[in-house]
This record gives structure tokens, C-alpha cells and sequence, in this order.
């Protein structure tokens, strides 16, 4: 039975992180926002009944209380922030490195003037 | 073949600054009794190494804030591709360690045997001396590059390079801090051009020392390609 629950989160590991890693733009964050959804729906049902994630746990999963596998979930979705937020930190410093580089580039002296008269030598 | 003397009008330096005000002057001087044309990509220096640079006859061209050496590089590629008349970049450190002889040699080389590339290399005499520990990462760093990219060299972390006008517009360095030298050969294995390399002598001053590459710092590169 341990095993299933491993084999599970293994699974879900790879799989959110390989999707986060290549999804960008509109279907990125559909997805993102159907799984706040579930995340809420999650929510409210665990506070209706406490008992369901240790019954799901062991009778389903293998896993001895319910307050584990919710701490399972968790190392997952720590881990999918993690990878989310290093991807969208790049994006940022990519458009912001665009924008100090324009900046850099239109407070250059004009380059097409060959004889170089603007310099001192 | 028009040999002497060889024409350095057509020739853009291109040399990323981060606070090298002790040496950047000399640098640019020294540079520009053979290469007229020198840009000092400024990123964001606080030690006022561009006035310098300037004051040596240098374009300066300033990043309002540090971006990286990457980005100064991808900087400085982008202005010489604005000068109508460059027909070549060479990528030059700001620190004092490469030699114009050398560079001269590159573009002899790349002119005679119609190369778009020449890489700088420092295992290809014994000019060089880099102590035991930096060869063993240079040698590391060089055979994942090329087992990488696809391409064959001997040095692939050598800051000096010499870029035809038609390789340097298509470039697209966006590796910000120091993994833009092995994104840099990727792009140029990916293109499929001719390329060559030269052997250059790096002079390892205690200046330069003081300010090289550590070894955790390949840590770094290594983290940011897999991660790229």
C-alpha cells in the first residue's frame, strides 16, 4: 500500500514540474486558476469533515494519518511554487534587462558618424 | 590577401565593464593604438571606471543598473551592429588579461581561412599558466560545453572572441551573469557556421587574480544552463 502513495507523489512531482516548466500564457493560467478551485473546494471540505483525508489516508493510500498525506500535499505544492516563481523571476529579469538595455543604448552616442570627431583621442 | 597593414577600421572591441576603474584606461588606451573603435558596455560601475574609459577615447555605452557581464556583452553586440561600417566584434575583458597581439592574429586567422569565429583558447600552446585547480575546472567546463552544444574546443570559457557582422546579428545572449559563454558557443554550434580558434596568452596579473572565477562560481554556471 506504501507504495502507491509514492509511486503517486513521484508521479505528480514529475508531472507539475515538467508541465510548469513549459507552460506559458493563456493555458498556464487557466490551469493555474482551476487549480485554486480545487484548492478551495479542498478547503471546505476538510473543515466539514476533519475526519475524511485519515480515512482516505488509510484506507485508500497507505499513508498513517491524514495529517501526513496533507503534508505530502503540501512538499508538492512548495515545490511547484518554487519552480513557478524561479520561472516567472527569469521572464522578469528578461523584460527588465530589455528596457535597461534600451535605455543604455538610445544614451549612446549616435554611432553613425565614422569620423569619430565626437570622441577625444 | 591584403596583409600589411591589416585594416582595423571595420573592427568594433567590445568590452564589458564592472569596476575595473584601476585598469580600464590603460586598457582602452593600449587597445586603441590598433583598434580605433572600442565600446566599454558600463554595468553599472560605482568606482567610475567609464569616465575613465571614456576619457581613454572609449564609446561608452551605460547600463542604469548591473545587469551581468552576459548582458553587457549582448549590450555592447548590439551597438556595434548599429555602426554601418563594422564588419567585426571582438569580445575583450576590461581587466588587462588579453593581448591586442593576439587579437590581430585572430583576425589574420579568420580573414585567410574565411572564418566566421574565432575563439580565443589557452590550451592551444603553453603561453598560459593557470594554476592546477582552474585547468581542472576549465578542462570540465570546456568537455561539457562540447558534449553539450556540439561543438569541438579546446577553451570555451576564453572571454576573447572575434564575431563576423552575420554571426554577431544573430546572436541573442540572455544568460545575464556567467553562463552566457557556454550559451554563446551553443548558439554558435547551432548555426552551423565556420568557426576556428587561436591560440591566446592570458596574463594571470595578481589584479586579475583577485577578481577571477572561483570555483564555486562554476557551480553557478552550472546550475543556471541546467536551468535555463
Amino acid at each position: 500500500m506504501k507504495m502507491v502513495i509514492q509511486l503517486l507523489l513521484i508521479a505528480v512531482v514529475v508531472l507539475v514540474v515538467a508541465r510548469l516548466f513549459r507552460s506559458r500564457g493563456a493555458r498556464a493560467q487557466a490551469i493555474r486558476r482551476i487549480g485554486l478551485v480545487v484548492f478551495a473546494a479542498f478547503a471546505v471540505v476538510s473543515i466539514l469533515f476533519p475526519d475524511l483525508w485519515t480515512r482516505i489516508a488509510q484506507d485508500y493510500l497507505g499513508v498513517g494519518r491524514g495529517t501526513d498525506l496533507v503534508l505530502y500535499a503540501l512538499v508538492v505544492a512548495f515545490l511547484s511554487f518554487t519552480v513557478t516563481t524561479y520561472l516567472r523571476f527569469r521572464e522578469l529579469e528578461t523584460n527588465y534587462t530589455r528596457l535597461a538595455r534600451r535605455i543604455a543604448l538610445s544614451e549612446a552616442p549616435r554611432p553613425d558618424d565614422d569620423s569619430g570627431e565626437q570622441r577625444p583621442s | 590577401m591584403n596583409t600589411s597593414p591589416v585594416t582595423t577600421d571595420d573592427v568594433w572591441l567590445v568590452v564589458p565593464l564592472f569596476n575595473e576603474a584601476t585598469v580600464i584606461g590603460d586598457v582602452v588606451r593600449d587597445a586603441r593604438r590598433t583598434f580605433p573603435n572600442v565600446v566599454v558596455v558600463d554595468d553599472g560601475s560605482t568606482d567610475g571606471g567609464a569616465d575613465a574609459a571614456l576619457a581613454a577615447g572609449a564609446v561608452v555605452v551605460r547600463h542604469p543598473v548591473n545587469l551581468g557581464q552576459g548582458a553587457a556583452l549582448q549590450t555592447g553586440l548590439e551597438y556595434a551592429r548599429s555602426v554601418p561600417s563594422m564588419r567585426w566584434v571582438v569580445t575583450f575583458d576590461a581587466d588587462g588579461q588579453h593581448q591586442v597581439s593576439d587579437v590581430l592574429e585572430m583576425l589574420e586567422k579568420a580573414r585567410a581561412e574565411d572564418l566566421q569565429v574565432v575563439f580565443g583558447s589557452r590550451f592551444l600552446d603553453d603561453r598560459t599558466t593557470p594554476s592546477l585547480m582552474k585547468k581542472v575546472i576549465l578542462r570540465l567546463a570546456v568537455g561539457y560545453t562540447n558534449l553539450t552544444t556540439g561543438t569541438k574546443l579546446t577553451d570555451a570559457h576564453n572571454g576573447l572572441r572575434v564575431l563576423r557582422r552575420d554571426v554577431v546579428e544573430r546572436v541573442d545572449i540572455t544568460q545575464n551573469r556567467m553562463a552566457h559563454a557556454s550559451e554563446l558557443v551553443a548558439q554558435i554550434g547551432e548555426m552551423k557556421v565556420r568557426y576556428g580558434e587561436s591560440p591566446v596568452h592570458i596574463l594571470y596579473t595578481d589584479y586579475s587574480k583577485s577578481k577571477g572565477q572561483s570555483l564555486w562560481n562554476s557551480v553557478n554556471i552550472l546550475v543556471e544552463l541546467i536551468l535555463r
